[in-house]
């Protein structure tokens, strides 16, 4: 597994994959926290990231399924799936090598906003004076949002050889559980189901950590959700052999 | 180490790929298998490989089921697959080292990467990204990458297809100094590849196996007379052939002739054929006999 994860760490970093991803989520979020008017935080005026944390799941939703796309899309189509499947490594080895090198890649575009964090609690009057649990709690958020993101993209990369179907079924089903279930939720109004919508909305759960309250049942939601989608993936590799 | 195949099926929609083979390969064995293009040598490699499963039967690489521990099986077999898919973005090395780290070898894997690199032939590629090279150091590189955990048994598929002659020739000098002490099967769809390298064949048509022999009674076996094509200074009619000895059938093309003689020793009296007819023999060759023609004698034979 670590063999998988360090290759794909590696491609990521000797193209400019990674760069561009990095440098794209900062200079996009920045834009909106600093340049935009109405949505800046001059504007804003008040020491917070709330901005950052409104904007970067919509970021992740297009750079996620971006860089996840081409994990087994385009091994699939080069038939070098076939070198490492013929390896001594299991399927699910390869799947969690190839998601954690993708989940660093999403820590390693987090990290460098952490300078806005910086600014933002300098400026603050008196220095220091925000929410600091509050945004621990989103970037913790964050974090498991674009956990739950790698795993939708690679089921979806894995789904396809077309990295361009990939992407945008990758994008549609990040799409459908951060926001679209919550507008079908305003649809239906008050439905039976609806409790269970709710649990099942990576928004709900997002927002409840950017509380600054660490709850067991968000953590329980986001890695078991994460888990659902690499198993299905594994479903889907297995299917070859068939 | 061996290989042995018991009455193995893949069915692909309602397509049959390979229909029912058996066959058992032992160590020190070089096999080719040979057949024409969609026969299903692949498919038999992959699942030998571990890579899909069959829809019925069984085969076992050293004792061991596929079906059970197909993790351990990769340990022991170094594959190729057909049309040789590689990391084109990697460093021959890098690749190299990768494939070591996922075999977990045991050693150095620096060590047995350069290793590998001079067995090959690669060095002075070394340095190279796998895109920058030809077909043929490729081609090496994913031998190298089938060898580097000094696999009991080798898969390689189609190995030399899409080299030019001399490339051919280093790879099967290669293929044969490894194949001393392991086991190899390797797939062709060219009856003089597998004449060259391996010392049994298994022909498979269509999903099944039509015949498995050792490549000399093999070749024995088909080898009934030579055809020879003959280019004369003046025009000679078909009936004058008539004269010739050991003629088993004559076609005229474009001028040169196609003869087919019932023995080798036969073409000496083509030779006595122009003397006497007054003619000069400004060229002759001997042809080939392709697949096709052996998949012939070797399906009516059988019948």
């Amino acid at each position: 597994m670590f063999a998988i994860y360090l290759k794909e760490i590696n491609n990521f970093f000797s193209s400019i994959i990674a760069y561009v991803v990095i440098i794209v989520f900062l200079v996009a979020n920045g834009v909106f926290l600093w340049l935009l008017p109405e949505s800046n935080i001059f504007d804003f005026g008040y020491a917070s990231l709330d901005q950052l944390f409104e904007l970067a799941p919509w970021v992740f939703m297009f750079l996620v399924p971006a860089i996840t796309m081409r994990s087994f899309a385009e091994e699939r189509k080069s038939g070098t799936l076939e070198i490492i499947l013929s390896k001594p490594v299991s399927d699910i080895q390869i799947i969690l090598g190839k998601y954690f090198a993708n989940l660093s890649l999403v820590l390693f575009a987090l990290l460098p906003s952490l300078v806005y964090f910086f600014s933002v609690y300098q400026m603050a009057s008196p220095v220091g004076n925000m929410d600091i649990g509050g945004t621990w709690g989103s970037y913790l958020g964050l974090f498991f949002l674009g956990a739950v993101y790698v795993s939708i993209g690679l089921l979806a990369s894995s789904l396809s050889d077309n990295q361009i179907i990939s992407f945008i079924l990758a994008l549609f089903i990040c799409f459908f559980f951060y926001s679209l279930l919550d507008m079908l939720r305003g649809l239906l109004l008050i439905s039976p189901i609806d409790p269970f919508l709710e649990y099942l909305s990576i928004n709900t759960h997002y927002i409840s950590m950017s509380r600054g309250v660490i709850d067991s049942r968000d953590m329980i939601y986001f890695i078991s959700f994460s888990a659902l989608f690499l198993f299905l993936s594994r479903l889907i590799m297995e299917k070859r052999k068939w | 180490m061996s290989v042995k195949v018991d009455s193995l099926t893949k069915i692909y929609g309602s397509q049959r790929a390979i229909d029912s083979i058996s066959f058992e390969v032992k160590s020190g064995e070089i096999v080719g298998f040979l057949g024409p293009n969609g026969a299903g040598k692949s498919t038999t490699m992959k699942i030998i490989s571990c890579f899909t499963l069959p829809t019925s039967g069984n085969a076992f690489v050293n004792g061991i089921d596929i079906l059970t521990d197909p993790v351990e099986i990769r340990r022991n077999i170094g594959y190729l697959p057909e049309h040789n898919p590689l990391y084109e973005d990697m460093y021959i090395r890098e690749y190299l080292l990768f494939i070591a780290q996922l075999h977990k070898i045991s050693g150095s894997y620096s060590k047995r990467v350069s290793e590998m690199i001079e067995l090959t032939g690669l060095t002075p590629e070394r340095h190279k990204k796998i895109q920058e090279l030809s077909k043929g150091f490729k081609q090496r590189v994913g031998i190298a990458q089938a060898l580097i955990h000094n696999p009991d048994v080798l898969l390689l598929d189609e190995p030399t297809s899409g080299l030019d002659p001399n490339q051919v020739v280093d790879i099967r000098k290669l293929i044969v100094d490894i194949g001393k002490t392991k086991t190899v099967i390797l797939s062709s769809h060219i009856m003089q590849e597998v004449q060259a390298m391996c010392n049994r064949v298994i022909i498979i048509n269509e999903g099944k196996i039509v015949a498995d022999d050792k490549t000399e009674s093999l070749v024995a076996k088909t080898d009934k007379g030579i055809l020879i094509q003959v280019e004369f200074k003046k025009a000679i009619k078909r009936a004058d052939l008539n004269k010739l000895k050991g003629l088993i059938h004559a076609e005229n093309q474009q001028g040169k002739w196609l003869l087919k003689l019932n023995h080798i020793k036969s073409r000496e009296f083509v030779f006595e054929f122009a003397v006497q007819t007054g003619n000069t023999i400004l060229e002759m060759s001997p042809i080939r006999e392709n697949l096709e023609q052996v998949f012939q004698q070797i399906t009516n034979t059988k019948q």
